[in-house]
This record gives structure tokens, C-alpha cells and sequence, in this order.
């Protein structure tokens, strides 16, 4: 864009070469390089359910004669728990696009329910848990039991976190609008928000589908 | 070519919000679509078991989650090997190697400890 004009300048006068350097130094806006930042953070936060789901890989199998997957896991509602995420993934798409056009109302609706279905699912996933070890299937009870929860448990860790975040966002833009660091912020958030969904489906395949079929 | 460099030039710029893919509307209803299937099929195959073989349908779910994971990273992710001039697509190739290693890594040489520490009484039948 600026090309031709540096090279008249450069024709013109010599003193507009040092001005070039100095000007492409300090080109780079604040927080430029937050998303290549916070991209390495999921990344990191990936090793961690790397290593959750090679656990429940060598451990998922000892049931130390306790219940199994098949007499515990309740696939339709683990189906029900799995759309409840990928709504909330898609209604928070809606709110980008909505930031994007710089529609604060729109886009903080869309948020609300972005945070009313990420509620679900942390609702549906709590009910599991609290009837599983209502029968007994306690993080104590076995191997397989153990690495489930830590695993499953750290997800929904993940997104209870993560809908924290979001209520935290949405007072912020409602106190000082649509401001570029909110932007930056509610980019991040959604960054983090769809990796937790990639996160689910290797949860929902590895542990839930496979453990069932086991 | 002049597409490419306009966009170069943008993400140094900064005045564009990640220098990747920009989000619309078509791109989040196709990966919403795509994904609604990909996570139908799995279940469906394994609720009602119509492959009627185990080692089938554990493959197959497999696949349908690593298409969905790519789906994800595309539509939803938004990644592209321009994005951040190549570095998150970087950083990913890295993690994926990672955990490459730490999934099959874990899940062989276990398995292999297992096995051999599986005959358990005919230690005990020594003297």
C-alpha cells in the first residue's frame, strides 16, 4: 500500500530512509499478539487432556470389580449433554458476528444464551455425576472410576470457568461498551470456548462411546 | 497474488482483528451443520449397533471424531495456515505431535506391561 510512497520519498531525500525503520518498529498495535499468545495457552491446555485421556486410556478398563462404563454411562443424555455444547458454540459464533457489525444488544443476547446453554450443560453433567455416585460409583471405587472423573471432571472445570469469564465479559461491555480490548477479550474467550468443544468431542468419543462398546 | 499481499500487509498493519479468517455467518452454519451429523452418526452407530462388530464401530466413531475435531478447527477455530503468518498453525502442528506421543506412547507401553504382568498365579506357584 505505502510501497510506492517510501520509494519517492527515498528518490526525493535521503533522511526518509532511518524514518522507514523507526516506523515499521513500532507498527505493531497493543495486544497484536494476544490471540498467537492465548492460541499457545489452549495449546498447553491440550497437553494437560492429552495426558487426562492417555490416563483413562491405561486406566479406563480396571473396574476393580465395580460397575463398568455400559452400567453406568446414559448416552442419550450424554447426546442431549453434547448438542447443549454445540448450541452454545454456534449461538456464540452469532455473537461474534453480531460484535463484528458492532451490535452491543444483539451480541450480549446472543451471550446470554451462549451462558444459558454452557449452564445446561454443566447442569446435565452435575445430575450424572450426582447419580453415579449416588450409586456408589465413586471417584474411590475404582481406576476406571478415578480417571473418568479427573478427566470429565477437568472439562467441566474448563467450562465453568469459562462461563465465569463470559458473565465477567458481558458486565465489562455493558460498563464500557464495545472498546478494542473488550474485543480482544471476547475473541479470546471464544477461542477458548470452541476448543472446549473440541475437547468434548474426544471426550464424548473416547470415554463415553468407546467405554460403552468396550 | 494481490489478494495475498493485501493480506500480509493487513495482519502487520493490525488493523485487522487476528490477521486469519474472517468470521461469517455461511462459515459458522456449515461447521454447525457438519457438526450436528458427525456427532448423530457416532451415536447413532453405537446405540443402535447396526455394523454389528465391535473393532468396526470403534473405528468408524474414531473417524467421525478426528472429521469433526478438523471441522472445529476450521469453522469454528478459524484456522488457516496464513493466520498470525503461520505460527498457530505452528504451535498446533507441535501440540499435535506431543500429544501424539503421549497418547500412543502411554497406551503401548502399558498395554505391553499388562500383558506381560498378567500371569500373576504362576508367580505365586513358584517356590
Amino acid at each position: 500500500m505505502d510501497a510506492p510512497a517510501k520509494t519517492t520519498g527515498a528518490g526525493q531525500a535521503a533522511s526518509a530512509t532511518p524514518v522507514f525503520y523507526l516506523e515499521d518498529e513500532h507498527a505493531h498495535a497493543g495486544g497484536g499478539s494476544t490471540m498467537l499468545g492465548f492460541w499457545i495457552y489452549l495449546m498447553s491446555d491440550c497437553l494437560i487432556f492429552a495426558c487426562l485421556f492417555a490416563t483413562y486410556g491405561v486406566l479406563g478398563g480396571s473396574y476393580a470389580a465395580g460397575p463398568a462404563p455400559k452400567d453406568l454411562f446414559d448416552l442419550p443424555l450424554v447426546a442431549v449433554n453434547t448438542s447443549m455444547l454445540l448450541f452454545s458454540s454456534i449461538t456464540y459464533g452469532f455473537a461474534v458476528l453480531a460484535m463484528d457489525k458492532n451490535r452491543v444488544g444483539q451480541m450480549q443476547a446472543w451471550l446470554a444464551i451462549t451462558a444459558l446453554f454452557g449452564a445446561a450443560f454443566i447442569g446435565i453433567e452435575l445430575t450424572e455425576f450426582a447419580h453415579m455416585i449416588h450409586e456408589g460409583a465413586t471417584p474411590q471405587r475404582s481406576a476406571f472410576l478415578s480417571s473418568f472423573f479427573t478427566l470429565v471432571g477437568t472439562h467441566g472445570l474448563h467450562v465453568t470457568f469459562g462461563l465465569i469469564w463470559l458473565g465477567t465479559l458481558m458486565f465489562q461491555v455493558w460498563q464500557h461498551g464495545l472498546i478494542e480490548a473488550n474485543k480482544r477479550r471476547l475473541m479470546c474467550l471464544s477461542m477458548f470456548w470452541h476448543f472446549l468443544d473440541v475437547v468434548w468431542i474426544g471426550v464424548f468419543t473416547f470415554v463415553y462411546l468407546m467405554g460403552v462398546l468396550r | 497474488m494481490s489478494t495475498e499481499a493485501h493480506v500480509n500487509h493487513g495482519s502487520h498493519a493490525g488493523h485487522d482483528r487476528d490477521g486469519g479468517v474472517h468470521a461469517t455467518l455461511g462459515g459458522y452454519l456449515i461447521g454447525f451443520g457438519l457438526s450436528a451429523v458427525l456427532t448423530a452418526i457416532p451415536f447413532w452407530l453405537v446405540m443402535s449397533g447396526v455394523l454389528g462388530n465391535k473393532e468396526a464401530t470403534v473405528v468408524a466413531v474414531m473417524a467421525f471424531a478426528a472429521v469433526q475435531i478438523v471441522v472445529h478447527m476450521i469453522f469454528f477455530l478459524h484456522m488457516s495456515p496464513r493466520s498470525e503468518d503461520g505460527w498457530t498453525m505452528m504451535a498446533l502442528i507441535f501440540t499435535l505431535v506431543m500429544v501424539l506421543i503421549t497418547l500412543a506412547g502411554s497406551l503401548w507401553v502399558m498395554y505391553h506391561l499388562n500383558t506381560n504382568m498378567m500371569p500373576s498365579h504362576d508367580m505365586s506357584r513358584l517356590p
